[in-house]
């Protein structure tokens, strides 16, 4: 369910980010914003949907993380809130001022969203200091060093905040390349020939940086050297991006950033498990599936319901995507 | 009461507060706007659409603001109320993930047919993807209620040694008999709210002379669904409510009516200030035994008042309790008179031309918003001093690592989030209302947007 929120609403944080960069007019901006119009609040939901599992699943990884985390989530939920008035009032009076207005609120939070989303990744993979009864409180930041009493910022989350930052605005660019055509369409496909080196320099840095500082990470992928068709996965996405790219298949480019960010996210969650979220303060602490997880007839009784919930859900989306679907054009929208 | 402790409930019932003025508009209005849609589809007539077209965009307005300040309600169980969400998540996540997987997918991708599809998809199709909105709309408000039912009234869970609550019937969970009467008395109420704004709005354009032919239907259509629901509100829903009440909260009920002192043949108090120094309510206008009766269906039948229970197990704040209640009751009387009177008058053919009552209309729209607001100040401080009644309190759940200054510094956050909020919400809705629903300002639009694509062309 994470994977599935970071991959769609991944594109439309990306194309948000992008959207004054590489919408220069007013009208070529509302074109942007018109392409994730009709499927952002649904992609949105994903993100409720996965936190109100994470409550019932796992209370106490809720509780913990939710506790320890205060300050960024509060942050970030600014900032949900700020991006959706900012893509839902923009259209209400179609004045420049405000609408620029809004443009820019939707741009600058959508960018600082995938910064901290990626910070967030990079606290569970390098740990938090979790105390004997599963709790521990984090500042925003305490000396940016990785230990011993980490801040949710430090140069390694850091790190990772512009690893997602890179490759979410590059997933959004390869998005808007696909719905539109023109001078945005162009624009927009420059910004994935600029990003793309980076999004490889920055892959291989967040690799490195995560080995030297949890070199035991690896151990997963020794015992079980399946697990290293995962990066090569990754490698292959990248490989795809730019190929497809390349010669203006612009659906596969996207869908091999899908792959890429699933590659990456699996990729993390195959060497941390079975530990969901890990203490830096000794292995004894962390939290893992087994020691979180609710009793066994909740979990049974909400697969049951969450099956037939998501299958529903999905059919709105085909349902969805499919009446939105084609290129959107300045004039028209859809056709509605 | 420790100072983070403070914050923290000032944090939630500051942000809950605020949010629910946006969705009592909206679960109210959206079974009028299926009224509206089906006349349009069984009798041709066009008005009926232009007025749902109308009553969707001011539906959409406080769609957002819903949505919007709606996502922090389920964070802070974790942020600010961690140890209640790890005792309490294996229950209460399961109603609230639900509210996300069914509710709230359908809602949101059903109102975005509705609100931009009505060109491209047909009238059957259209009034279909009304109705969903309203079914998705009330079962959102269902899971919300068996939420907090559940904190009201525990069923349906074991408890481990830890203290943390497992489930052990779902099916109890939801079907929680409090959460039944819990929901049909929030669901009138939001009615109550949906048909008096639309009134409101009717009347405003009856009295400027404007739009008269909507400005009717508005009001017609506002109070029958008003009064039908103004009486549903005092009976049957309110007075199972209070029943459940006083079954198994019988603090809570104390609380409320200001007893102090047990007694057979209970009075009911109209008016009067609770006073905590003194153990009683001061300058009283009572009705004898009248608590008794409704309580119990006996006039002679014991209450408990406050002095039966130990101080450390009453609702810490007697007076805003009190107070509460008999805000929300008072005015749900006043609801009932108004409705009363105009669908007399109308039942006369008087209505349109009684100004003095269309002024009266005009101006009850705020009410019921604060007779909703008081309604659930009155559920959750009955509530106290338990989180989970009788088995979590309060004290024992919130977050202890979050400091008092880092909870100010969000509460204080929200509070400018949401002055923004409330300043552009009431922006958008005045422009709504002073365009109104009739054709003819379509073609004022269309200047503009040809202007901005002529700007687009040249650029």
């Amino acid at each position: 369910m994470v994977v599935a929120y970071v991959i769609l609403d991944g594109f439309d944080l990306g194309a948000g980010a992008i959207a004054l960069i590489v919408g220069r007019t007013d009208a070529e901006r509302g074109t942007i914003i018109r392409a994730i119009g009709p499927v952002w609040d649904g992609n949105e939901v994903w993100l409720l949907a996965a936190g109100g599992v994470l409550y019932f699943a796992f209370p106490l990884l809720y509780a913990s993380s939710f506790q320890g985390f205060y300050l960024p989530l509060m942050i970030v939920l600014w900032l949900l809130m700020l991006r959706a008035l900012g893509i839902e009032f923009r259209h209400q009076i179609s004045n420049p001022i405000w609408r620029k207005f809004f443009e820019t609120i939707f741009s600058i939070s959508s960018a600082l969203l995938t910064i901290f989303f990626g910070a967030a990744l990079g606290n569970v993979i390098r740990g938090v200091p979790l105390n004997s009864d599963g709790y521990f409180f984090e500042a925003l930041w305490t000396n940016w060093r990785v230990v011993p009493n980490p801040g949710i910022l430090d140069w390694y989350t850091v790190i990772s905040g512009v690893v997602a930052l890179v490759a979410l605005t590059n997933h959004g660019a390869l998005y808007v390349t696909l719905k539109t055509d023109g001078d945005v369409n162009k624009r927009s496909r420059k910004v994935v020939s600029i990003l793309w080196p980076a999004l490889l320099a920055v892959t291989l840095v967040s690799l490195v940086a995560t080995l030297s500082i949890r070199p035991e990470l690896l151990d997963n992928y020794k015992k079980a050297p399946i697990g290293f068709a995962i990066p090569l996965l990754v490698v292959a996405a990248l490989i795809g991006i730019l190929r497809f790219h390349k010669s203006g298949n612009e659906k596969f480019a996207f869908l091999s950033s899908c792959v890429y960010l699933a590659g990456m996210l699996g990729g993390a969650a195959f060497a941390v498990y079975p530990n969901v979220l890990t203490a830096s303060t000794g292995p004894q602490y962390s939290l893992t599936i087994n020691n979180t997880v609710t009793g066994s007839y909740a979990m049974h009784v909400a697969i049951v319901w969450w099956a037939i919930g998501i299958v529903i859900a999905i059919g709105y989306f085909v349902f969805l995507f499919k009446m939105f679907k084609g290129k959107v054009t300045e004039a028209g929208g859809y056709g509605l | 009461m420790e100072q983070a402790l403070l914050i923290h409930r000032l944090h939630f019932a500051f942000t809950v507060t605020f949010h629910y003025l946006f969705p009592q508009l909206t679960m109210g209005l959206a079974p009028l706007i299926v009224i509206l849609k089906t006349m349009a589809l069984k009798t041709g007539n066009e008005q009926y659409n232009r007025a749902a077209r109308f009553w969707a965009k001011v539906f959409g307005i406080n769609f957002v603001c819903g949505v919007v300040t709606g996502i922090p309600m389920e964070f802070q169980f974790g942020t600010n109320w961690s140890h209640f969400s790890r005792f309490a998540g294996g229950v209460i996540g399961q109603t609230l993930a639900m509210e996300g997987t069914f509710a709230f997918f359908l809602e949101s991708a059903f109102l975005g047919l509705f609100l931009y599809g009505e060109k491209k998809l047909s009238p059957k199709m259209h009034w279909f993807s009304a109705f969903m909105v309203f079914v998705g709309s009330w079962l959102s408000g269902y899971f919300i209620v068996a939420t907090d039912a559940w904190m009201q009234h525990p069923v349906g869970y074991t408890r481990l040694p830890d203290g943390s609550f497992q489930l052990a019937s779902f099916w109890s969970l939801l079907l929680n008999p409090w959460a039944l009467w819990q929901y049909a008395h929030n669901m009138s109420g939001a009615v109550i709210t949906g048909a008096f704004v639309m009134t409101a709005i009717g009347a405003f354009y009856l009295l400027s002379r404007k739009h008269v032919e909507n400005a009717r239907l508005f009001i017609k259509l506002g109070i029958i669904a008003g009064c039908i629901a103004s009486i549903m509100q005092i009976f049957p829903t309110g007075d199972g409510q209070g029943r459940m009440i006083a079954h198994n909260q019988p603090a809570t009920l104390a609380g409320m009516e200001g007893l102090y002192k047990t007694q057979q043949g209970a009075p009911l108090a109209i008016m009067g200030q609770p006073n905590p120094a003194t153990g009683q309510l001061d300058n009283p206008l009572t009705v004898p035994y009248m608590l008794s009766f409704l309580s119990y269906q006996h006039w002679n039948a014991e209450v408990k008042g406050l002095d039966s229970f130990p101080p450390q197990d009453i609702p810490d704040n007697i007076p805003l309790l009190y107070f509460a209640y008999h805000i929300m009751v008072g005015l749900g009387t006043m609801f009932i008179a108004v409705m009363v009177v105009s669908v007399f008058l109308l039942w006369r053919g008087k209505l349109f031309d009684a100004r003095w009552m269309l002024w009266i209309l005009m101006l009850a729209a705020p009410f019921p918003y604060i007779a909703n607001i008081a309604g659930w100040m009155t559920a959750e401080l009955g509530r106290q001093p338990w989180l989970v009644y009788g088995l979590l309190r309060t004290v024992d759940g919130y977050s202890t690592l979050v400091s008092a200054g880092n909870g100010m510094f969000t509460l204080l956050g929200f509070m400018g989030m949401y002055t923004i909020i409330a300043i552009l919400f009431l922006f958008l809705v005045y422009r709504v209302i002073n365009e109104g629903p009739e054709p003819e300002t379509l073609s004022v639009r269309m200047p503009i947007d040809l202007k901005e694509a002529a700007v687009a062309v040249k650029n």
